[in-house]
């Protein structure tokens, strides 16, 4: 057991499937020598040696179309982009040809691959480096989005990930990077994809969050808390596709009341999604309408302006008055 | 400080062994040997008569659309038979010559362009990609395939195909960086067949040649006269040998000609002359070998009626097997399918009339309506 926050809790679960399994590789830019931009890759390259850990040329569309040749091959390479905001230029790869492989070929080649990526906001960072694109990919069939909110899952699910027969886009808020540091076992520890987690259990309304906002969201129930003595039940998605429709659902029959809160923007989002499952699940438990807290339905702000546009503690509080008072 | 030249100016190389009558420049004699000129010109011939039988089978509205191939078939079947079982074959859309050369069965071909994924699925044991469609995307899988192949110590050599227009997208140029710099067993085959639908090649490239591209990301690139078979061999041969033996990539630009449709949903009347088709069938690789191999007594009496006579075959076991299942949509989406894809599943199950998957357990019973809580309590 170490204290590791959660580039190296991460950096662990690299090193142990790629000690545990030859064909694991890692390709990137900068992910060979230099150990990636947030140094998730660090002292790979010395471990393993580069035609393990891959310092590709600045191609995105390189990157994963050489991958899914691998992955058809029977390697599993770990990809990393180095912002999810740069992935456009491997969109087509991604959603053309890894995500479809296993269809097209009905079942004689598939793409076991992850395609790691930075995201999210709250770095003060340029335009490309701060947004928030889960949405694309889960909307798309053939792939699984995840998200981890913390050190100790983000280690397990990465190890998941890169077992699972299928794709795995794998999203790391920045925001949380070097936030905290968790206790993570020194064996290794898988968690289960599709699985959301009840972060904590509470009997009044269900506060849905992943990533950087599962913190946004456990700050906000504690003012609940105090302030109000509302018992806010939060569950932590982990996996955005496939969305754990059951887990919701039961949080919801029992609470009766919903908040969703993204980063990304709201038209579309995962949140239309997770209202959607939860009104086909639990119509009838409903008190109130389900609150949507997410980032508004422009582009890129500009990092000064960046707080005004992020769903916060401010806001998550007001939706959920709202919806308990509804 | 001058200017100083940093590297002299190139040259490409263009190759042609048979002239459009079919005469050998016996000084580039590929030596291949007659069995294997045969086997060569009933693979060319019967991709011909398969295309055909296909175009008419469209026109009757007993397939869907498709790319035909008609005129490139020395560019594919040379190439190709330079590989062995063990390579691999990574195709385009237009491919339909070196996919039966691999040993696609023309019920699997004629079953994908009836628009079931089934008739893409490679056989376990065969190495080939299937069809892909947006145009240059399957480039890079080459070289992912080929960096895969030296990883593991596979000597297999990787061959992929794209064509003129393929040219002209970011994937081509990735592609191309990628082989260079990984120095990987990958075979780049452009079949520069004049036209991307209505896109003439000046449009496309403002290049001298396309072979010469490879040039930039440090590999040989060479030039041939696509519509002839034993250039398009010899330049195969050598650029697969170079790959077998660790010496890296080689783009072989097959000049060649597509002397029918893009696809047929296309009039190619609208925008080119049938003058200049009239002369590129003068240039027929087909007439052009069997004249050669007249020439050398290798030509086989009733080869077209064989080979006629085995599509006619194919094409009627393919219609006499019925439609595949339409639940079968759901059984390769994933490895590791999602729950709410099973309810999906057995949703459609249902409206097919099928029984649906089993249920587990009794589903749970909501609060009735109207019972709402108020809060706090």
């Amino acid at each position: 057991m170490a204290k590791l926050n959660m580039v190296k809790a991460l950096n662990l679960a690299l090193l142990q499937e790629m000690e545990r399994d030859p064909d694991v590789l890692v390709i990137g830019e900068d992910v060979g020598v230099d150990g990636g931009v947030f140094r998730v890759t660090e002292d790979l390259h010395r471990k393993f040696g580069g035609t393990r850990v891959m310092d590709s040329p600045l191609a995105e569309a390189g990157i994963i179309g050489a991958s899914v040749g691998m992955a058809l091959y029977g390697l599993k390479p770990i990809c990393e982009i180095q912002f999810s905001g740069f992935a456009f230029q491997c969109f087509h790869q991604i959603e053309n040809h890894v995500a479809r492989y296993r269809m097209r070929t009905q079942g004689r080649f598939g793409c076991q691959m992850v395609v790691r990526m930075p995201f999210g906001g709250g770095v003060r960072a340029l335009e490309h480096h701060s947004e928030s694109e889960e949405q694309f990919y889960a909307h798309i069939p053939g792939l699984k989005m995840v998200i981890p909110s913390g050190p100790r899952n983000a280690r397990a699910l990465l190890a998941a990930a890169i077992r699972d027969p299928d794709p795995v886009i794998f999203f790391e808020a920045k925001a949380l990077y070097h936030a905290a540091k968790e206790d993570v076992p020194d064996e290794i520890e898988t968690m289960e994809i599709g699985r959301a987690h009840v972060d904590r259990p509470g009997a009044d309304l269900t506060l849905v969050a992943y990533g950087a906002m599962v913190r946004v969201a456990r700050e906000a129930a504690d003012r609940l808390k105090e302030e109000d003595g509302a018992e806010i039940e939060i569950v932590d998605l982990l996996t955005i596709s496939p969305l754990d429709r059951e887990t919701l659902t039961a949080s919801v029959r029992k609470t009766g009341r919903a908040v969703v809160v993204h980063e990304a923007p709201k038209s579309f989002g995962p949140g239309a999604e997770i209202a959607a499952s939860i009104m086909e699940g639990a119509f009838l438990s409903l008190e109130a309408p389900i609150h949507r807290v997410t980032a508004h339905d422009v582009p890129f702000v500009g990092f000064a302006r960046e707080r005004a546009n992020l769903p916060d503690v401010a806001r998550v509080v007001d939706a959920c008055r709202e919806t308990l008072s509804f | 400080m001058p200017r100083t030249i940093i590297e002299p100016q190139f040259t490409i190389e263009h190759l042609s062994i048979l002239d459009s009558e079919g005469n050998l420049d016996s000084a580039l004699d590929p030596a291949i040997p007659p069995e294997e000129l045969k086997r060569l010109y009933r693979a060319m011939l019967l991709a011909r008569r398969f295309d055909e039988r296909m175009l008419r089978l469209q026109r009757q509205g007993r397939i869907g659309t498709f790319a035909p191939i008609k005129g490139q078939e020395a560019a594919q079947i040379g190439s190709v038979a330079t590989l062995r079982r063990t390579d691999w074959m990574v195709p385009s859309f237009r491919e339909t010559a070196s996919m039966l050369w691999r040993g696609w069965p023309m019920e699997k071909i004629l079953l994908f362009f009836s628009g079931y994924l089934e008739g893409g699925r490679p056989e376990p044991d065969q190495r080939d990609l299937p069809i892909c469609i947006p145009v240059a995307t399957q480039v890079p899988h080459a070289v992912g395939l080929a960096y895969a192949a030296q990883y593991r110590g596979d000597d297999a050599v990787v061959m992929a195909y794209c064509g003129d227009g393929a040219t002209s997208e970011g994937d081509f140029h990735e592609a191309m960086n990628f082989a260079g710099v990984w120095h990987v067993p990958v075979v780049f085959i452009v079949q520069n067949n004049q036209w991307a639908i209505s896109i003439p090649l000046k449009k496309q490239t403002h290049s001298r040649t396309i072979a010469q591209k490879a040039l930039a990301y440090g590999f040989p690139g060479l030039q041939v006269d696509g519509n002839d078979v034993l250039a398009v061999y010899a330049a195969s041969r050598e650029a697969t040998e170079r790959a077998r033996r660790g010496d890296g990539p080689t783009l072989v630009e097959c000049v060649t000609y597509r002397l029918g449709v893009h696809t047929t949903s296309d009039d190619p009347t609208k925008y080119r002359s049938s003058e200049e088709v009239a002369a590129w069938e003068r240039k027929d690789p087909l007439t052009r070998f069997r004249a050669y191999l007249e020439q050398r007594s290798l030509l086989e009496p009733g080869l077209e009626e064989a080979v006629d006579a085995e599509i006619a075959g194919h094409v009627q076991a393919f219609e006499a097997a019925g439609p595949p299942d339409p639940l079968a949509m759901f059984d390769h989406a994933y490895g590791n399918p999602p729950a709410a894809l099973a309810a999906q599943r057995a949703e459609m199950a249902a409206r097919l009339g099928r029984a649906p998957q089993p249920e587990t357990g009794a589903p749970p019973s909501p609060p009735m309506r109207g019972q709402r809580r108020a809060w706090p309590s």
